[in-house]
């Protein structure tokens, strides 16, 4: 079977699995799962990138789509005047003393001399400087987060569309990557797996306790929607004609109660539908540009170094500037995800970034789906997210017929039910491992590309 | 100026801390380092096996709790500890035989490996979790204290107090006991041997009749010894919590990449010394200074490098400096 084959029938597969969600549970459900699926995809699309393309193990996937998240944040958030205006001169002044801190640390290292006085000077002015920092930033950061802080207590955003923060998302991930590339790129393998990894914890932690920036864990919530709201489309008399000819219904036959169901219920459908078209043109734009680029010299000579780092560098090809690239690359598009994925939350919530579930299960999609080939990562996102939320239900069922097994009044029931969602972390690595060993190069191998 | 008030309290609050902790790294770190040593990957499952490890004994202590089996003064999980380590023996053996040795004999790249210690990572989070649940459970009984607060104030006159826990005292004295097996382990037995030449150089090893099955099958199980001792000895110290053990894979990661990983000694020193930052970036030094000042005298601020809530990302932060400054750790080389 060719591969285009297996991936038109397993993208068929994934439709039908979907739309059996849609007629059993809900299409709310099933619109929900293909909504996560979409983002997904363009989180394992930007780290097959970095693992498919070039072979880098980027364990900060996390760090990237966090970012991302707060863009959506700084970007959609209306600012908040008076927290500006209680942070005071101390707001400004902050980030100068870090940057100058910087600026100077810099100069000492290029201009002084090397030896025992640059090191004595660039130490004595990395201390002085963050004394000086830490002086304005706690007051300025003090007073932010004394205003009102049950609703706001941080500085807020540009009160931008939130869409614009996809893109903004997508940049900012690409800073810090370029900031972790100039740390960690070099390193060996699992060396830089434990540097990002680490990396990721700590821009995780800066969000949870940067109360001033993000509100850290009393999270930002009631973000601004690019989509119409559930409640305004229930109102509006066009949704309800809309819903009326669908369902192929007369107005006057059915009940009231029966028609407000059916709306509230296809209001619903509505918006995750508009998501989903959103989503999928970021995936489509993404897709594009990544099969280009994949069939491009540069992608050519991508696989060339991740197949052999010493040849390709024998050729003269500048390995580590070439990771360094397709590493913020692939951070960018990972961060877009980000955006996209608090977009449609509505919310940000920094306690819920977890690297197993942003950034191993990632990797699942990865590895299951096919590295090295896109469209393959884009399914492997589908079935590991469709996996990951539809294990629970099926969990629970098969604990529910165990318990039909058990009497009344044994302890064990209970327990059973409590713990059945995490049965999907046991499918999730099993499934890891399995195809790690079975099929390693996944349900959609990547194509060998003779260049003519 | 109040000289020994302020030892008592540094001691209290920073070095003993830190000292007991570090240990509880130093083990974790030690058997990162093993593994690393011999089979040339970063097992990402750590912290999750030290997880399991420490569920067995959970389970094992309260088999005997049930059946009235008690060590007086000291915790029933010392006698648990045993058949915590067999199990978890037979556990990480069972993944060598269905994992890792796969790759191994087809000469996988290391990347491989660690991503297969993300399956087992991700298998065992899940099978914790369904035998045990989510929720904090504290395992420790018998006494509690050595030396308690106000005792000892009373006794000594001071102003300020020093607690001793009896679960401190027993994690840095079977650190040392297990710290000085492994190394007694690595120096003087045959298989100790074999298993550093095969560190050094696996081809010349495997000339000189050394079975590497045997020496693998040597590494997990004192790995495995070293999972089960650090991760009870966590749990007792602290107390037992799922998510908690997961974090602690980078600490551990920390502690042996800022000593060298594959180094032994470098393990044992890189978990202290990041303890020992974590514990003294993250304490505030207002009253240490005040004791020390002039009489009447106190700091302004908190005196504190980075508020408590960045624990864990000071751990991170040593990581990336030794990285960047000196990424072969402290101690160069990777042998055993």
């Amino acid at each position: 079977m060719s591969n285009s084959h297996r991936a038109v029938i397993s993208f068929a597969i994934m439709a039908l699995l979907l739309g059996m969600v849609g007629t059993i549970q809900s299409w709310n459900v099933s619109l929900a799962i293909l909504n996560l699926c979409l983002i997904s995809a363009i989180m394992s699309l930007g780290l097959n990138i970095q693992w498919g393309y070039a072979g880098l193990f980027n364990a900060g996937v996390m760090a990237s789509t966090a970012l991302g998240g707060l863009a959506a944040v700084l970007v959609s958030h209306s600012p908040v005047g008076k927290a500006w205006a209680a942070g005071g001169l101390d707001t400004g002044l902050a980030p100068m003393t870090l940057v100058l801190t910087v600026l100077g640390a810099w100069w000492i290292r290029r201009k002084v001399p090397e030896g025992y006085l640059r090191k004595v000077m660039f130490l004595m002015w990395l201390l002085c400087g963050y004394a000086l920092l830490r002086y304005f930033y706690e007051q300025a950061s003090l007073n932010i987060e004394a205003v009102d802080p049950a609703q706001t207590g941080f500085l807020g955003g540009l009160g931008l569309p939130i869409l614009i923060s996809w893109i903004v998302g997508g940049i900012a991930a690409a800073g810090l990557a370029w900031v972790v590339g100039r740390v960690a790129l070099g390193l060996r393998s699992d060396y830089f797996a434990i540097a990002t990894l680490g990396i990721s914890e700590i821009m995780i932690s800066i969000l949870k306790n940067e109360d001033w920036l993000t509100r850290g864990v009393k999270n930002v919530t009631g973000l601004e929607r690019p989509v119409p709201y559930e409640v305004d489309l229930q109102q509006s008399q066009w949704f309800m004609d809309l819903v009326i000819r669908l369902h192929s219904v007369d107005p006057n036959q059915i009940r009231q109660e029966a028609l407000q169901e059916m709306v509230i219920s296809a209001s619903g459908v509505f918006v995750k539908l508009c998501y989903s078209g959103l989503f999928l043109i970021v995936l489509l734009i993404i897709l594009g540009l990544a099969a280009l680029a994949l069939n491009s010299p540069w992608g050519r000579m991508m696989r060339a170094i991740r197949d052999n780092e010493v040849a390709a560098a024998a050729m003269g090809k500048d390995v580590t500037n070439r990771h360094r690239q397709v590493f913020i690359l692939g951070s960018a598009v990972i961060g877009v995800a980000g955006a996209m994925l608090t977009t449609l939350d509505g919310q940000f919530t920094p306690g819920t970034y977890i690297p197993l579930r942003f950034t191993f299960l990632i990797w699942v999609m990865v590895i299951i789906g096919g590295s090295g080939n896109n469209l393959g990562a884009v399914l492997g996102a589908f079935i590991t997210w469709f996996t990951w939320i539809e294990a629970e239900p099926v969990a629970l069922w098969a604990v529910e017929n165990l318990n039909s097994l058990l009497s009344e009044e044994n302890p064990l029931r209970q327990h059973f039910i409590d713990v059945a969602p995490h049965l999907r972390m046991v499918i999730m690595g099993l499934i890891l491992i399995l195809v790690l060993r079975f099929r390693p190069e996944g349900i959609l191998p990547e194509r060998n590309i003779n260049s003519k | 100026m109040d000289f020994l008030n302020a030892i008592v309290l540094i001691s209290n609050y920073v070095l003993i801390p830190s000292l007991v902790y570090g240990s509880q790294l130093a083990l974790g770190a030690l058997g990162v380092t093993i593994v690393f040593g011999i089979m040339r990957f970063a097992n990402f499952a750590h912290g999750e096996m030290m997880s399991f490890a420490t569920v067995c004994t959970i389970f094992i202590t309260w088999w005997f709790q049930s059946l009235g089996l008690t060590a007086g003064i000291i915790p029933t999980a010392l006698l648990a500890l045993p058949f915590g380590i067999l199990i978890t023996s037979l556990l990480v053996w069972g993944t060598e035989r269905s994992i890792f040795s796969y790759y191994r004999q087809r000469k996988s790249k290391p990347v491989i490996f660690v991503i297969a210690s993300v399956g087992v990572m991700f298998m065992l989070n899940g099978i914790v979790r369904l035998f045990i649940g989510t929720d904090e459970i504290i395992f420790m009984d018998g006494l509690k204290f050595i030396i308690k607060a106000g005792e000892f104030k009373k006794w000594s006159g001071l102003k300020e107090g020093l607690s001793l826990k009896q679960t401190q005292v027993l994690t840095v004295l079977l650190a040392i006991i297990a710290v000085a097996w492994v190394f007694w382990f690595l120096q003087k037995t045959k298989m100790g041997k074999a298993m550093r030449a095969f560190s050094d150089n696996e081809d010349l090893a495997l000339l000189s009749g050394i079975n590497p099955e045997k020496v693998v099958q040597a590494t997990w199980f004192i790995s495995a010894v070293l999972i089960t001792l650090a991760g009870v000895l966590y749990g007792l110290d602290k107390s037992y919590k799922p998510l908690v053990y997961f974090h602690l894979l980078l600490p551990i990661f920390a502690a042996a990449i800022v000593g060298g990983i594959g180094q032994p000694i470098g393990a044992i020193l890189g978990g202290y010394i990041v303890a020992f930052s974590e514990v003294t970036a993250t304490y505030a030094f207002k009253k240490f200074l005040r004791y020390l000042g002039p009489e009447g005298w106190s700091p302004d601020s908190l005196v504190q490098f980075l508020s408590t809530e960045y624990k864990f990302a000071v751990s991170f932060l040593i990581l990336v400096l030794v990285l960047l400054i000196r990424p072969t750790g402290l101690f160069k080389g990777r042998v055993l």
